[in-house]
């Protein structure tokens, strides 16, 4: 068992999300970050879909009452047992009665805490994610509270070493002025070719409203082509028909503030979407902060798939580097 | 000498100084406070966090307006140790 005993701002139980079910209207959740998700999983030996903590901007403070392997990776939001420093991004080894908390967020939003095992709670539509905004998933469907007692389930295949590192190269630098990739469409067509232009040659600035759902930017008002009002359209231009809204698709209401649907979405509805951050940058958006700028950058869907191709190589590294470590040297 | 503690904001977001808009403030300069005593509060993600003071001391000096927008580790206040 782990016990909280201080929940942080937002910590939240994260799988690799609820997938398969969005055409009836239910968002995937699962763990923002991905690549950080997936390392925090790898280090501890565990399944590929293991359930971990997502901690954001604000470490909880954690009570362990039983030794375990652990592993934390993400933004740089350092780690501490029983208040000495420890390595992100290592296979580290607690004991019954330590404490785990953090310092303040140096860099990034959000770091995965893994333990071997994974937290244990029950599937709901096949997975472990918390989904706040239904109250489904993870710990009773709500972020972690003081005196939670998470239990560990079984969910380790390999034991790995303690000490085991993801070397520097594998393991992502966070800015406060970041580039976002994304593909141009569906409804891009609504906006004037001058708001186009604009839309990618300003940095735009994550407002306080940036949490699992969405990142809404501030920066200046979007302009809409005129046009007769379509059946089944809302009355203001920036509505279309309704259509499915694709995981990393950015609409702006009225022209004002676009915002950024994530993990925790609508899947669908009236609102022009003009263009959807790609796949791998979804993961790079994950840990930007509030107050932190963004300038959108336009690629085809070529350029999306050979980022894909990249990012999978990456990962393909990384297990190597921590799955060729098994049964080699401790350097604990 | 009295010491100096500069105190952060853990989090990013706006920065409040009243629990309400219509309320007083939490802490006027010049006040007095203990620790665990809320100095302020930052709203962001929908969340509210507050601030505590973690000495004893007088507030000598808010660095931020109410409702400025706060990076994190960002310096909101001083407290003059006693």
């Amino acid at each position: 068992m782990i016990k909280v005993i201080n929940p942080g701002l937002q910590t939240t139980i994260q799988d690799y999300g609820r997938i398969g079910f969005y055409e009836v209207g239910m968002p995937p959740s699962g763990a923002m970050d991905k690549y950080s998700y997936r390392a925090s999983n790898l280090l501890v030996g565990n399944d590929e879909n293991a359930a971990v903590l997502e901690i954001t901007y604000m470490g909880p403070v954690l009570e362990f009452q039983q030794d375990v392997t652990v592993a934390i990776a993400g933004g740089e939001i350092p780690p501490k047992i029983n208040d000495q420093y420890v390595p992100m991004w290592e296979t580290l080894e607690v004991k019954a009665g330590d404490v785990l908390s953090f310092d303040f967020v140096k860099q990034g939003a959000r770091v995965y805490l893994a333990v071997a095992g994974g937290i244990e709670v029950p599937l709901i539509m096949e997975s472990r994610s918390t989904y706040t905004l239904c109250g489904i998933g993870g710990f009773e469907g709500r972020p972690l509270q003081a005196e939670d007692h998470l239990k560990i389930g079984n969910a380790n295949q390999s034991k790995i070493a303690i000490g085991t590192r993801i070397s520097d190269e594998l393991i992502p630098v966070f800015s406060k002025t970041n580039e976002i990739r994304v593909v141009v469409g569906l409804c891009s067509y609504r906006l004037t070719e001058e708001s186009k232009k604009r839309f990618f040659s300003i940095d735009w600035t994550v407002t306080t409203e940036a949490n699992r759902v969405g990142y809404r930017f501030k920066g200046e008002r979007l302009n809409f082509v005129e046009r007769e009002q379509p059946f089944g359209a809302g009355s203001n231009p920036s509505n279309v028909v309704d259509l499915g809204y694709p995981i990393g698709s950015i609409q702006v209401p009225d022209g004002v503030e676009p915002i950024a649907l994530l993990n925790d979405a609508v899947t669908g509805g009236g609102y022009a979407t003009i263009c959807t951050i790609i796949s791998t940058d979804l993961d790079k958006m994950a840990q930007i902060k509030t107050n932190e700028k963004v300038r959108f950058v336009a690629v085809d869907i070529n350029e999306a798939l050979e980022a894909r191709k990249l990012y999978k190589d990456k990962i393909n590294q990384m297990k190597k580097q921590v799955l060729g470590q098994i049964g080699g040297i401790n350097h604990g | 000498m009295a010491e100096q503690k500069t105190v952060l904001s853990p989090i990013p977001g706006v920065f409040y100084r009243k629990p309400a808009p219509d309320k007083d403030v939490y802490v006027k300069e010049g006040n007095t406070v203990k620790t665990g005593d809320v100095l302020a509060m930052v709203e962001v993600m929908k969340n509210f966090y507050e601030i505590k003071a973690e000495t004893d001391g007088v507030l000598a000096q808010f660095f931020v307006e109410d409702e400025d927008l706060l990076d994190a580790g960002q310096e909101i206040a001083v407290i003059i140790e006693q």
